[in-house]
């Protein structure tokens, strides 16, 4: 479904991703692990056309290159970003209509809307409250909810246990099973190793900048040079 | 002072305030996406006073289809202003302070390209005899624009407010002011949204304008500065960035203005200076205005 060949950015002087590349299958959950700078995040940041790049990303065989960042979500491809970024000025349900903004089936909007309060009644009960007087677990179920507004068919998704406490991390990747189920294909990019690798499919391990291992992710668990590269060493700045 | 005069000065003070209401909205607006105070803004007034003058002087047009025809250019006025002004610095991340030159260099090229094609001379601003005619009310008599025009702006507000908070777009303009990056990824396009906050803000401006000019019947290329600066500081006073509070602020201003001459007739002269102080006592108990942004926020 969507597949990066030979990635490279450079960013802010540094060569950030050194040829990169990947396939996410349609149906699946594909997960890049790695530490902190290994380049996780700048990798999505290329796929959304939200920095420069070199080589080639293609969705279902469409160049990226030419979709400005506003229209990847008419692509079908929505991404959950790092720190949930969720607009705190705006009510719960506000939020998740701005996830569907792209959006014209106004009756199937509604629908969904229920959809997403059914499976996150923790935000149905705070509709009409501002994102920002929110906690953090519920933030990123809005978050993920208002990703889920676009109706997806690939769901990216920056670090959703972030800053988490383990309950709510384990209640996430729950979450994130149950879109799965839903048909979604999911790139799920995580610092907790473990965890996205048990949900996953298949497993990409970056360090600074590069692809080191893949594969499935139950085998990757067990591989010792996951843990090697998870823990990472210093990143030299 | 008779309840008639009070009355009258009531009057006055619902106009003015409504009027500077209508201007500070566009500041507002502007500020709460881009963080830019526009400048230019004070001449976009005059801009659609002159083409309301010039559209029934030189066109002949039914006065009613000359101001329609001024919100109109004054819309595109503004959106050409964000255009050539605020577009390209923003698109190659200029800081925000070479914005702000910016627009107080698209001010001053507005007035002096005013000067240049219409003169520095006085003209007098057509009032429509509908608008012209008194009503008499007890003692006094009042011309119809003074309470025609108040109502016209209250439904404008509402229609505003209905905007910014009940449609896709205004949700869209609320989610740009909180997160660009965020917002492109919902699928909301940036320039648009921002071209079309521009043409509402500068629309309304029109509008003020037009009814400025009614008021104060003498137009000319700087007219606009003053008017300007007023509803900057009543935007401010309300909390910069909340619509909401530009409507305050613009009837406190308002309200300061009528009502400091009317109880106090010899200081007539302190007219600005009265409302002014009261503006910065507001501003010293609530730096943020009356209904600046609280922070909450959880990371």
């Amino acid at each position: 479904m969507l597949e990066l060949k030979d990635v490279h950015v450079y960013y802010e002087g540094i060569h950030a991703l050194k040829g990169i590349s990947l396939r996410v299958e349609e149906a699946s959950i594909v997960t890049l692990i790695g530490a902190n700078g290994a380049g996780k995040s700048t990798t999505l940041k290329a796929i959304c056309n939200m920095i420069p790049y070199q080589g080639s990303i293609t969705l279902k065989g469409q160049d990226l290159k030419k979709v400005k960042t506003h229209e990847i979500v008419y692509q079908g491809m929505t991404m959950v970003p790092e720190g949930r970024r969720i607009f705190t000025n705006l009510n719960v349900t506000e939020n998740l209509e701005l996830g569907a903004f792209a959006r014209q089936d106004r009756k199937e909007v509604e629908r969904d809307l229920e959809w997403v309060f059914s499976l996150f009644p923790r935000l149905k009960e705070r509709e009409k409250q501002q994102g920002g007087t929110l906690s953090g677990g519920e933030q990123q179920m809005l978050a993920l909810g208002r990703a889920l507004m676009s109706r997806p068919k690939l769901l990216l998704m920056d670090e959703p246990s972030l800053g988490l406490a383990p309950f709510l991390v384990k209640d996430i990747f729950k979450m994130i099973e149950t879109i799965h189920q839903e048909k979604v294909t999911i790139l799920l990019i995580e610092q907790n190793a473990h965890m996205a690798l048990k949900v996953a499919d298949y497993g990409y391990v970056l360090e600074t900048g590069s692809v080191v291992l893949e594969g499935p992710g139950k085998e990757l668990i067990d591989s010792s040079k996951v843990k090697e590269a998870y823990l990472g060493r210093e990143v030299e700045v | 002072m008779s309840l008639t005069h009070f009355f009258q000065h009531f009057t006055n003070a619902i106009y003015l305030g409504s009027l500077y209401a209508l201007i500070a909205i566009g500041y507002t607006m502007v500020y709460g996406i881009l963080r830019l105070i526009n400048f230019a803004h004070g001449e976009l007034l005059i801009v659609g006073a002159f083409i309301a003058y010039y559209g029934i002087l030189i066109f002949h047009l039914p006065w009613w289809l000359s101001f329609l025809v001024a919100i109109a250019l004054g819309a595109f006025v503004g959106v050409s202003l964000e255009r050539i002004a605020y577009r390209p610095l923003r698109q190659r991340d200029a800081p925000r302070i070479s914005l702000l030159v910016s627009a107080i260099g698209a001010s001053f090229f507005l007035q002096n390209i005013g000067l240049v094609i219409i003169g520095g001379r006085h003209k007098a601003f057509y009032r429509p005899p509908f608008f012209a005619q008194t009503t008499q009310l007890g003692e006094v008599s009042v011309m119809n624009f003074l309470f025609v025009i108040p109502l016209v702006t209250l439904l404008i507000l509402g229609g505003v407010f209905f905007l910014v908070y009940r449609t896709r777009t205004g949700m869209a303009m609320r989610a740009l002011a909180k997160d660009y990056p965020t917002a492109r990824l919902m699928g909301i396009n940036i320039n648009r949204i921002i071209a079309y906050t521009f043409a509402l803000g500068s629309g309304l401006a029109a509008i003020g304008g037009i009814m400025y000019a009614m008021r104060y019947p003498a137009i000319h290329p700087l007219a606009g500065v003053l008017p300007g600066i007023k509803c900057f500081i009543a935007a401010v006073v309300g909390g910069i960035g909340n619509v909401p509070g530009a409507v305050i602020g613009g009837f406190i201003l308002g309200f300061l203005e009528i009502m400091g001459i009317a109880f106090f007739p010899h200081l007539a002269g302190y007219r600005d200076a009265i409302a002014f102080i009261v503006l910065l006592l507001i501003l010293s108990f609530k730096p943020t205005g009356l209904m600046g942004e609280q922070v909450v926020e959880k990371v």
